[in-house]
């Protein structure tokens, strides 16, 4: 058993103080992809403990957004006078929605990701992007069940199939990379000023008012002027919201600046959060 | 039981396994007795913030050669698993700097990352998927660390609902299985029976002999005594002495004026 003195290379560890800097981004990630299995495994307890596999707990993750679609569908209705939109305004209500939830889930989840990470953070010493990460997984899974309800409205509204509804694939990988981003930017956020998770659910209202989820991205044409062509740019889900429901409901290609902006944004979120994250994550641990 | 006999030996002109030079940690936490949304605010607009600085460590320094067994004795909130942290690497020093020669396996630190929502063998698991070991080996260590800690078929059940003798004795035994080349154990065994004390004052011997170095934090003054051949003393963050345990022992419980039975009463 006894290992020779000799046959252990030395490896020789350093711990200086930290620098608000950027660690050497090849090995991170290196650490990071060897320990993907860590996240998967973090999310995967969480939701066990949680009793998310129970029954109900999986019909609570897709009831709870369906009555929330229900909620706004009828308030939509009563502020129109009575005209709802029938079942496609629902079906395009809830396949927004539906996202919206999981970027909004992302971002509360992920902002405690790193604060209630007590001992873990504490006791161990692993790259801490895993557990924003880990958070997204989460919210990923709790999105998927409600995929299915969507392809049923999608059913009962009469819309119609064709090849281009692949394409929304491309939406929805823009926003697991967006809500990754996000997840490390709130949690980076929350570490220094813990008032980040009490005020996101009046940010998360507010967001979703201002997306293509309660008004579709056709209804508003020539409505708004300025303001919507603002709100095409600076708000990261009306693109990316807006052309998942474009293409997955209604099979119509996005305009190329839809395209674009979301892929610029996706892409933005993800690096400004994770390189904020990992120049301060260092200083996690003496601020829990 | 003399573990110095079995540990291995440093050959002349190495550098020590561990060093530590003039390391100071502080914690600042930020905390909020009443969180309401309105303190908040109130803070918020005052532009201040509730943040509790503690200074855990200040200007510790020493060395530690191969094949020591490093006994850490000192009051409640000295400082000692802060210092433990910074070996490990977990707590990065707020000045000062720490070398390290060797793997150590960061969850023997202290214990697993325990979250009492999850079930032992859980923990085990993410601990050991954390500190980048394959899926395959941690199912493996958790079977081994199960076997050792003879907690039965509680491995299974949350962790919240384990007496703090269960705690450690599964703490320990996930420090142990980690064949780390440098030893962290804190507060192991305080809680444990004493057949389990036995069984693991047997494997600690067993561990010296291919381990380079080991660190054990630990009120039972006698343990100390018996397991180490170094000892260090903190007390407020300030390495106080740094000699042989029974030299150390002396001078902490003169100093906290008590007789030394008081101490040792606690240990079989
Ligand atoms: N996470 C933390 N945040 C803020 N302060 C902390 C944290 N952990 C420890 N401290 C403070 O740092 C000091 C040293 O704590 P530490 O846990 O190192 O003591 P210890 O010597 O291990 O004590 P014990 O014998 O009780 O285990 C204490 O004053 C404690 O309040
Ligand atoms: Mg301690």
């Amino acid at each position: 058993m006894a290992r020779l003195a000799t046959d252990t290379a030395d490896e020789v560890h350093v711990y200086e103080p930290h620098r608000a800097g950027i660690p050497p981004l090849v090995p991170y990630f290196r650490g990071l992809w060897t320990r993907r299995e860590f996240a998967a495994e973090f999310s995967k307890s969480g939701i066990r403990a949680a009793n998310t596999q129970t029954v109900f707990g999986q019909l609570w993750l897709v009831l709870n957004p369906l009555l929330l679609a229900l909620v706004y569908y009828f308030l939509i209705a009563v502020l129109r006078g009575g005209d709802s939109g029938g079942l496609p305004r629902l079906a395009n209500l809830t396949g927004g929605l539906f996202l919206f939830t999981f970027v909004s889930g992302s971002m509360s989840s992920g902002a405690s990701s790193v604060t209630g990470g007590g001992r873990l953070i504490m006791n161990m010493n692993f790259p801490r992007l895993l557990m924003p990460f880990a958070a997204v997984r989460t919210a990923w899974f709790r999105f998927l069940p409600t995929l299915p309800v969507y392809v049923l409205l999608h059913l009962l509204s009469g819309a119609g199939w064709s090849w281009t509804m692949l394409l929304s694939v491309v939406f929805l990988g823009y926003a697991v990379i967006f809500a990754m981003g996000i997840a490390a930017l709130l949690a980076t956020l929350q570490v220094y000023f813990r008032d980040t998770s009490s005020f996101l659910p009046y940010f998360s209202r507010i967001w979703l008012y201002v997306s293509p989820i309660l008004w579709a991205v056709h209804d508003t044409a020539g409505q708004f002027g300025t303001l919507m062509a603002v709100n095409r740019i600076v708000n990261p889900l009306y693109s990316i919201v807006g052309g998942w429901v474009e293409l997955s409901l209604n099979g119509v290609m996005p305009s190329p600046t839809t395209w674009v902006m979301g892929a610029v944004w996706a892409v933005v979120m993800f690096v400004v959060g994770s390189l904020l994250f990992m120049s301060r994550e260092r200083d996690f641990t003496v601020r829990l | 039981m003399d573990i110095a006999h079995s540990a291995q030996k440093p050959s002349p002109g190495e550098p020590p396994v561990v060093s530590v030079q003039d390391v100071s940690i502080t914690y600042r936490t930020t905390f909020e007795k009443v969180p309401t949304l309105k303190s908040a605010i109130v803070r918020f607009g005052r532009g201040e913030r509730a943040v509790h600085v503690v200074e855990a460590l200040r200007g510790v320094s020493f060395d530690v050669t191969r094949g020591s067994s490093v006994g850490i004795i000192g009051a409640n909130g000295a400082g000692k698993s802060t210092l433990m942290r910074a070996i490990a690497g977990v707590l990065p020093p707020s000045s000062g700097r720490v070398e390290v020669r060797g793997r150590i396996s960061a969850l023997l630190a202290l214990g697993v990352g325990f979250n009492s929502a999850l079930t032992g063998r859980e923990n085990v698991i993410l601990g050991g998927l954390a500190s980048g070991l394959s899926r395959k080996e941690v199912v493996a260590r958790a079977e081994e660390v199960a076997a050792f800690a003879e907690i039965g078929e509680f491995i299974d059940v949350p962790v919240r609902t384990y007496s703090s003798g269960m705690y450690q004795r599964l703490a320990f035994s996930v420090s142990v299985h980690m064949d780390p080349d440098i030893l962290l154990i804190d507060e192991a065994l305080s809680a444990g029976d004493a057949s389990f004390k036995v069984k693991a004052n047997a494997k600690m011997a067993e561990l010296m002999k291919s381990a380079r170095a080991m660190f054990l934090v630990s009120h039972s003054l006698n343990a100390v005594r018996e397991m180490c051949d170094d000892a260090l003393w903190i007390h407020k963050g300030k390495l106080m002495m740094h000699d042989t345990p029974d030299a150390c022992i002396k001078a902490y419980t003169k100093f906290l004026e008590v007789g030394e039975n008081a101490f040792t009463l606690e240990d079989l």
